[in-house]
């Protein structure tokens, strides 16, 4: 039999230091619903997803009960949705926005809580299908409640569309203004990458990219409180033993990730694509990735050394969790979402934490400027900026990068915004207020980077 | 299936006797049992079996969570394979 310690020490992650696998996500691929008709498509879209996720819901509350383990979020991520624009008789941003309402009302019937993949690939160019779904994306995300949308813009080989870049700037601030009555909770649905990969299981960055079977399963876990606890008991030691010790957790928050996956992929006679080993922080107390790094030693997040701190900490999960997992993929990483995040949500406000050590952060974690609420008066130039700067760094060091920021209307540095569940409360943070209008009206591509010389 | 029954808790009298009493009437053969005091502070480990067509995870926890709250412990009824995976390669 286990041991009494081993079985107590599950149950206390469990009930006392929130750890629970954080979404199991649906990938279904629509690539067979596209037609010329809106009509026709819209139905396929709707009755294909009904269909397939009809159980995974229920299939998922079974083995939180089974297993007593919390599930937090059921969702799907499907194709993006520009190919099915693409190949409409008539691409428009009228007929996206139909396919995004169908999404809508599929993923209310099937009771999940987000549905991603309203999103275009664009890092080398637009087809006229990814125009018009880009186009769409405010008022997509403003009349849906559950759309989540994304849009690739760079990656390394082909270097970042800046065409595409500045157009973003736009869509964000268009999408924050139609929803300022929520102070622009559109933007939080939106995420703007740079090299997306095809099975993230997280949102609001979740597609099932074009390598991708029929169906498949995701599972992302979760644990920044177990990793805290862990740190606790090893204070004063080494950076080898906070290393080995994150290493030990990370696995067995993996397993619980592998077990999940592997059961739900059985269950819903789907295979198991990936387990995403990401440190997903929620704004519940205890539960915070900048709590681990203050663990470690920093008085508070973002002040010097948080950089390091992160780089160790996300290696030391991947390097735990690897082994823990058969299949490990999505976006694998420490994630560090100010507004769904205690301890960033302090540090921010405190002033410790600012958007330029953020982005430092992203240099060594996944994913990127995540959940950052900025001015309402921010132009959609500096946002565009904001974006090529991200993207820049995930460009030249081959990682996904990503931005979600949400330019509050009428919100002013020292205001906080609120978006309430998972998504959190959100300190407005200062932008640099120098103009990067010219640079970004340049337009074009900026070209792929090298992949020797690196220094 | 198989599954690990974990009762922790400030001790006394009957924690045994009702836990395994709610057992018995949902057909739950107990397989191993273990338990330790610690200050006042109560734990116990069983590991119980039960044939998962008649019996389900959730009437089982429903009157386990019942029993808890009435007696003030925490208890969960939960799949073996979540402790053994997570602790052995």
């Amino acid at each position: 039999m286990l041991n009494h310690f081993e079985i107590l020490e599950t149950v206390n992650m469990i009930d006392r230091e929130n750890l629970d696998i954080r979404t199991i996500t649906m990938g279904i691929s629509l690539k067979s619903c596209a037609g010329q008709d809106i009509d026709t498509v819209c139905r396929r879209v709707y009755d294909k997803i009904t269909l397939y996720a009809k159980d995974l819901v229920s299939v998922g509350e079974a083995i939180e009960e089974e297993f007593g383990i919390p599930i937090i979020n059921k969702r799907i991520s499907v194709t993006p949705v520009a190919a099915l624009v693409d190949a409409l008789d008539e691409p428009t941003p009228e007929n996206a926005v139909k396919i995004a309402k169908t999404l809508d009302k599929a993923a209310k019937k099937v009771g999940v809580n987000f549905i991603g993949g309203y999103s275009a690939l664009v890092h080398k160019g637009f087809t006229r299908g990814e125009r018009a779904l880009i186009e769409s994306i405010p008022q997509a995300l403003a009349q849906t409640e559950l759309v989540c949308s994304s849009v690739n813009v760079g990656s390394t080989r082909a270097g970042i569309n800046m065409d595409a870049v500045a157009q973003m700037g736009k869509i964000i601030k268009e999408a924050a203004l139609l929803t300022a009555d929520t102070k622009g909770f559109a933007c939080a649905k939106l995420v703007v990458f740079c090299n997306a990969v095809e099975d993230n299981p997280f949102m609001a960055g979740a597609f099932l990219g074009e390598g991708e079977g029929e169906c498949v399963i995701n599972v992302g876990v979760s644990g920044p409180g177990v990793v805290k606890c862990a740190l606790e008991k090893v204070r004063g030691e080494d950076f080898g033993v906070v290393a080995e010790t994150i290493k030990k957790t990370a696995f067995k928050i993996t397993r619980m990730g592998q077990l999940v996956a592997q059961e739900a992929a059985k269950r819903l006679n789907v295979p198991f694509g990936i387990v995403d080993l990401s440190l997903a922080p929620t704004p519940a107390v205890g539960d915070s990735v900048a709590y681990i790094l203050e663990e470690m030693g920093l008085e508070k997040c973002g002040t010097h050394g948080t950089t390091a701190a992160l780089a160790l900490l996300n290696d030391a999960v991947k390097k735990g969790g690897v082994m823990a997992s058969g299949y490990v993929g999505g976006l694998s990483g420490a994630f560090i979402p100010v507004s769904e995040d205690a301890g960033m949500i302090a540090a921010a406000r405190s002033g410790a934490l600012s958007l330029e050590k953020l982005e430092a952060m992203t240099c060594v974690c996944s994913v990127g400027l995540d959940m950052i609420v900025i001015p309402g008066s921010t132009d959609a130039a500096l946002i565009s900026a904001i974006i090529a700067d991200e993207a820049a760094i995930g460009m030249v060091n081959s990682k996904t990068t990503a931005v979600r920021v949400i330019p509050a209307p009428g919100a002013e540095v020292g205001d906080t915004v609120e978006f309430g569940g998972l998504l959190g409360t959100g300190p407005v943070m200062p932008v640099r207020e120098y103009s990067a209008e010219k640079f970004i009206s340049r337009g074009g591509r900026i070209p792929a980077p090298l992949q020797s010389l690196k220094n | 299936m198989k599954a690990v029954v974990t009762v922790i808790g400030r001790d006394q009298k009957g924690i045994i006797a009702k836990t395994s009493g709610v057992l018995y009437e949902n057909d739950v053969n107990i397989l191993d049992i273990s338990q330790t005091t610690m200050q006042d502070m109560f734990t116990m480990i069983m590991l119980v079996e039960y044939d998962g067509k008649k019996t389900t995870v959730k009437s089982l926890n429903e009157k386990l969570d019942a029993l808890g709250d009435d007696m003030g412990l925490s208890i969960h009824l939960q799949r073996e394979e979540i402790f053994s995976l997570m602790h052995r390669i």
